[in-house]
């Protein structure tokens, strides 16, 4: 046809395609993980004096004396992981119920707002929790939970010696923090779950129970475990508001429920006093040890979850 | 009773048991607010609370009505969220749109996966990475550092959420706009983001909430002030500062200051969320319309 012959080539369709803004935003994202890196590898500079000093005894040392410079991080780490844990074994059996109410059809309405009420306890800023733990909480469990638990169990020494500010509330509180990340994962997880196992299993004549118990739940488990392990990623690195209420003590306690430090709240605490070089690089180090397992919590826990919500999406 | 029924009753009662547990997961919220509303609410009904500075404390017993307020940690707050605002947000919409744009490259996969990384470091970490970066080569605390630090945090929520966002839109406009012969930078920033502005804006409110309320990263960084600061190159105040601060020290007038500090903080963070929710909900329908 003479008329497309006298048309020009449209221009840009004869160049090759332009890569300028492609490269632009790649470089502007590319921050993401040079920031990451770049944490890192301060957090190392700064901790050198410490690491060279100490080297792995560092972690082993339970002495923390800034007078004579002996500096040993294992009753910080204690803490830490001590009370992330009790904050998961009280958050997961909660956690795990509300995702399963909210994955379950109907009653969309409650559903939605009972969502977001959980979703706002993760909006609620550390300090608040912290102040809130330290007025209100601490007393109530000091009272209502760990003086009778205390009484009761007199024969185990872990249970032993009632505190306000101890491990077991700085636990609790976790627990409530790390709420919203255990049930809105596990809820996307439980729904990514293809409708027809559950349609065969009670086709089969399971009850409601049997198909959420033999079934769902079995099929979310790896998406579950990983949002736990997200959650505790979470609990590691929480600072201010165990700070306020886990009591501020340098030892591993002989009970929960006496007070104890963690890695973030020695760092919250002693930072902006330390004086001379090797103080202040075994804080700048405690807050190396609390990253590099957060980061390394952190990717296995997203791998898990990646995988099988990918797996529920090739199976649906 | 037969086996059948129960079965029936073990499911009926385990559905029972997931109900009351659900409930028990919504009472520390109710807690926590009311808690902080009648401990908060005394000290916040003053106007002067919301302009006045602190005042030494004032034992054994203040006057009824103490002139003492957070004005300045108001201000401060505002200044710091304000600066990493500005910072953290550009870059964060900027790198959500390669994410979303240029999904099936290899790169975005590891963006992806420092973004959700970065989410959950420690936000003390970020506050000595902070200190290491701008408040030792300046020699002194400063607003500017903890910006910085704040805009750290706020980054890759930004991320994620423009990501979300821009992935939301049909592919139906960008395929109109490039067959148009518009650039792709034009069919991103012109087209693309404008639809998908309401989900963006959420966001950003949602980074905004998430550093307002943090206090590990200003506590090496912002460090607090007594005063009322303009200028970011020095020390300044937050509100997260000062309950943390005031909740710890034995004097009644400043901890009943730390819960009214406590108060205005979570009406703010709680605010930005629920209007941010609003927007996303608008943001749905909009894409569903497109």
């Amino acid at each position: 046809m003479a008329t497309a012959v006298e048309t020009k080539p449209v221009v840009g369709v004869s160049r090759p395609p332009r890569e300028g803004f492609r490269v632009f935003t790649a470089a502007i994202a590319t921050l993401v993980p040079l920031i990451l890196l770049l944490i890192v590898a301060t957090l190392v500079v700064q901790a050198m004096p410490a690491i060279k000093q100490f080297g792995l005894g560092f972690l082993t040392g339970t002495d923390w004396n800034p007078v004579t410079d002996t500096f040993g991080a294992l009753p910080a780490i204690f803490g830490t992981v001590a009370t992330s844990f009790l904050a998961l074994a009280l958050a997961l059996p909660v956690g795990v119920a509300v995702a399963i109410v909210l994955a379950e059809p109907g009653y969309t309405r409650i559903r939605g707002i009972v969502g977001t009420g959980v979703e706002l306890l993760a909006a609620i800023p550390s300090v608040v929790y912290g102040i809130w733990a330290l007025y209100v909480l601490g007393p109530w469990s000091y009272e209502h939970l760990e003086a009778p638990i205390a009484d009761h169990a007199t024969f185990i020494t872990w249970l032993s010696s009632p505190a306000v500010r101890s491990l077991f509330n700085a636990g609790l509180v976790l627990a409530v923090m790390v709420l919203p990340t255990l049930t809105a994962i596990s809820r996307d997880v439980i729904k990514a779950v293809p409708r027809g196992m559950k349609e065969n299993a009670v086709a089969l004549g399971a009850t409601w129970w049997e198909t959420t118990w033999r079934v769902i739940l079995p099929s979310a488990r790896a998406g579950i475990f990983g949002a736990t392990i997200l959650a505790l990623g979470r609990a590691l690195g929480e600072t201010i508001a165990v700070t306020m209420i886990i009591g501020n003590a340098f030892v591993i306690p002989h009970s929960i429920f006496q007070p104890a430090y963690t890695l973030s709240s020695v760092i919250a605490n002693e930072f902006t006093e330390a004086t001379g070089t090797l103080y202040p690089a075994a804080l700048v180090e405690l807050g190396l040890v609390l990253i590099v397992v957060t980061l390394v919590v952190n990717v296995v826990a997203l791998l898990l979850v990646r995988s099988t919500s990918g797996e529920a999406r090739r199976a649906a | 009773m037969s086996r059948n029924s129960r079965r029936r009753f073990a499911s009926r009662t385990w559905l029972a048991v997931l109900y009351v547990l659900t409930v028990v997961a919504l009472i520390p919220l109710g807690l926590v607010l009311w808690f902080t509303v009648l401990k908060g609410l005394p000290s916040v009904i003053h106007p002067q609370f919301f302009l006045n500075v602190e005042l030494p404390p004032c034992e054994p017993r203040c006057p009824a009505v103490s002139n003492a307020g957070v004005g300045h940690a108001i201000v401060g707050s505002g200044i710091m969220v304000g600066l990493a605002s500005l910072m953290g947000i550009p870059v964060g919409i900027l790198g959500g749109i390669f994410l979303a744009e240029y999904s099936y490259a290899r790169w975005a996969g590891w963006v992806r996966l420092a973004s959700d990384v970065l989410v959950g470091t420690p936000s003390i970490a970020i506050g000595l990475f902070a200190y290491a970066f701008l408040v030792v080569p300046l020699h002194h605390f400063s607003a500017l550092s903890g910006s910085v630090a704040l805009s750290v945090l706020m980054l890759p929520i930004v991320v994620r959420t423009t990501e979300g966002a821009v992935a939301l839109i049909p592919s139906g406009l960008r395929e109109s706009g490039l067959a148009l012969g518009l650039p792709r930078w034009r069919v991103s920033l012109q087209l693309i983001l404008p639809a998908a502005a309401p989900g963006v804006i959420t966001g950003a409110l949602l980074a905004v909430a998430r550093a307002g309320g943090e206090t590990a990263p200003l506590l090496f960084t912002a460090f607090g002030a007594h005063i009322l600061e303009w200028d970011p190159s020095g020390p300044m105040q937050a509100l997260p500062l000062t309950v943390f601060k005031y909740a710890l020290l034995p004097y009644k007038s400043l901890q009943d200051q730390a819960w009214g500090a406590a108060l205005v903080l979570i009406v703010l963070v709680l605010g930005i969320n629920l209007v941010s929710r609003y927007v996303l909900r608008r943001q749905i329908a909009l894409a569903g319309q497109l």
